[in-house]
């Protein structure tokens, strides 16, 4: 009796985590012309139309490009804070982690209002390079804790270590730091990429004109055409973050770091 | 044999505004074995850190071999540290931890072959090449970090706390290993230590240190026999300390007549030193414990508690009971304050 109510509880929880999931991978591949659950009857026709529309095509290249290039720069800023708020005694360092967090504490529709109103506006800076500004803040939180938990479980001695064998402070970082965080850096690079992928919020006060990052450009899909594509895309895009988590694990343990 | 290979003279060492080690003055000699002993804040590890250059002095100089090194950086020294945790680096093979300074040499790879092989089998660990530190045994890492220091071939061998870590069998075994390897390389060494057993069965000579000062130096011999200070003494294990005030001995406590003369200010007996069973003074077993060739008293005195080692031949007396002891002269060591 035990052992049943335990086996309805995982299967209830499951059901809410997973069946979203199931529901939009089977509305996207209906045979029919609007989005629908039950599927009217099943094709692939619309997971191979995605691939045709052109707009999704553009936004799916912002998308990748700022989730990339985005993750990279913030890890680029991210290492090094890490690395001194971890190393060194700096003074007004709890601020400084704070400040730090404040774009996944502080609600997304706000950070994209104040980007807007105080960045993009007085600055005039073009739409990419807000957006790229942008994903590299909301990246950056994730970069520094990841990076520091796994700067945490090791001991500053090993420098000390490779400085009297004849490295220079940068060579000990390199030699030393580096490939022992490496798991760390690619645990941050992963979390970074999937969150500055799905971001809807803050990209939607800082889309402009042609340029969408994909979410925003799927949300603006839906309101003139209400057909299948959006859960066909939707679906594709899980299986895309599903296969980088499964890499991630299988290479080097991912959830350790999380 | 240079009588001051490392040498350090008027050295202040601080971390902000507090002094940890104010004006200290010791000469190594070269291809020694020396022991900075002392308890945890003594300065002992701080004055390690500074020849090794990774504290910088806040005056005074540190030469090596006749060269003022007090401004060279860590990486320029030619000095090795043993860490009291290894400092292994966990990514790379035994072997890679080993070449690890030669390959920043750049020296050719046949050269860097060769002496890490040499330096692996001076330890005793040829055939671990392969092997990552985690999935070697705590001995076995001392090891590791001991030939990645020495295939360096370092001016001076700085080690901190090398035995702490090690169980007592791997504690004897290391002992024997440290003095092995300073006899076939002899390079001088500086070991730090907290254990004045350790200090005493390894160094050629010792530094006794107390907030940051010298306290005594010496062989382990003299400083055994003969300490200067109280706080020397106690470290060596001279357990009953008091004062001397005209025919008494005192204490916080009370006081009990001396039965000599005494011509410095302060006596101290080890517990193997009080006699136990006759003599002329009295006292009551508070505590009795068997330790193999003698029993361990504590008699309660009206000096405090003095601590006795008597014979195992000798008829045991019963906790309460009375007992009669002597602190003879023979056996008391003069001290300053």
């Amino acid at each position: 009796m035990k052992n049943l109510t335990s086996w309805a509880i995982i299967g209830l929880t499951l059901t809410f985590l997973i069946g979203p999931f199931i529901i939009i991978i089977f509305a996207g591949a209906s045979a029919g012309e609007s989005l629908a659950f039950p599927p009217d009857g099943l094709s692939l026709r619309w997971y191979l139309k995605v691939f045709t529309i052109e707009s999704f095509r553009q936004s799916f290249v912002l998308s990748m490009g700022l989730a990339i290039f985005g993750t990279l720069a913030a890890l680029l800023l991210g290492i090094p804070a890490a690395y001194a708020l971890n190393r060194y005694e700096l003074p007004g360092a709890e601020t400084i982690r704070t400040v730090v967090a404040s774009p996944i504490i502080v609600p997304g529709i706000i950070v994209g209002l104040a980007l807007l109103r105080y960045m993009v506006i007085p600055l005039d800076v073009t739409v990419t390079v807000a957006l790229f500004m942008a994903h590299t803040a909301l990246v950056l939180p994730y970069a520094v804790r990841v990076v520091s938990s796994s700067l945490n479980n090791l001991r500053s001695d090993m420098e000390e270590a490779a400085v009297l064998l004849g490295c220079t402070r940068l060579q000990a970082f390199t030699k030393v730091v580096l490939p022992n965080i490496r798991g760390g850096v690619l645990a941050a690079f992963i979390l970074g990429f999937v969150t500055s992928f799905n971001q809807v919020p803050v990209s939607l006060f800082l889309s402009g004109p042609g340029v969408r990052t994909l979410p925003i450009d799927m949300l603006a899909y839906m309101e003139i055409t209400y057909d299948p594509s959006v859960a066909a895309l939707s679906a594709l895009l899980a299986f895309m973050s599903l296969a980088i988590v499964f890499i991630a694990e299988r290479l080097l343990g991912f959830s350790r770091y999380v | 044999m240079s009588e001051k290979y490392v040498s350090l003279r008027n050295l202040t060492l601080s971390y902000g505004k507090t002094v940890a080690v104010p004006n200290l003055n010791l000469d190594v000699v070269e291809g020694e074995l020396i022991a900075l002993l002392g308890p945890s804040g003594c300065g002992k590890t701080t004055t390690m850190r500074a020849i090794a250059g990774l504290l910088t002095p806040t005056s005074g100089t540190i030469a090596i071999d006749g060269r003022d090194v007090t401004r060279v950086a860590a990486n320029k020294r030619g000095i090795g540290l043993v860490f009291q945790s290894y400092a292994l680096f966990p990514h790379l093979s035994a072997f890679e931890n080993v070449a690890f300074g030669l390959r920043l040499q750049k020296m050719p790879e046949t050269e860097i072959r060769q002496r890490t092989e040499a330096g692996i089998a001076t330890v005793g660990l040829a055939g671990f090449e392969k092997r990552k530190p985690a999935e070697m045994s705590g001995g076995q890492q001392q090891r590791l970090a001991l030939a990645r220091s020495l295939v360096m071939e370092p001016k001076v061998l700085l080690l901190d706390e090398p035995l702490s870590n090690l169980d007592a069998r791997l504690r004897l075994e290391m002992r024997t290993e440290l003095q092995r390897v300073q006899k076939k390389t002899g390079v001088t060494m500086v070991f730090v230590t907290h254990d004045q057993s350790e200090a005493l069965a390894l160094a050629d000579r010792i530094v006794l240190m107390k907030d940051g000062k010298i306290e005594q130096l010496g062989t382990p011999h003299q400083l055994y026999a003969e300490p200067a200070t109280a706080f020397a003494a106690e470290f060596m294990g001279f357990e009953n300390i008091f004062r001397v005030q005209g025919e008494n001995l005192v204490s916080d406590f009370g006081q009990l007549p001396l039965g000599f003369k005494a011509t410095s200010p302060m006596l101290a007996w080890r517990p193997s030193g009080v006699q136990v069973g006759q003599g002329p003074l009295n006292g009551r077993v508070s505590a009795s414990s068997f330790a193999g060739g003698h029993r361990e008293y504590v008699i309660d005195t009206a000096l405090g508690q003095i601590k006795a080692d008597a014979p195992i031949e000798t008829l045991e007396v019963p906790l309460g009971e009375n007992i009669a002891f002597d602190l003879p002269k023979s056996n008391a060591r003069q001290l300053s304050e």
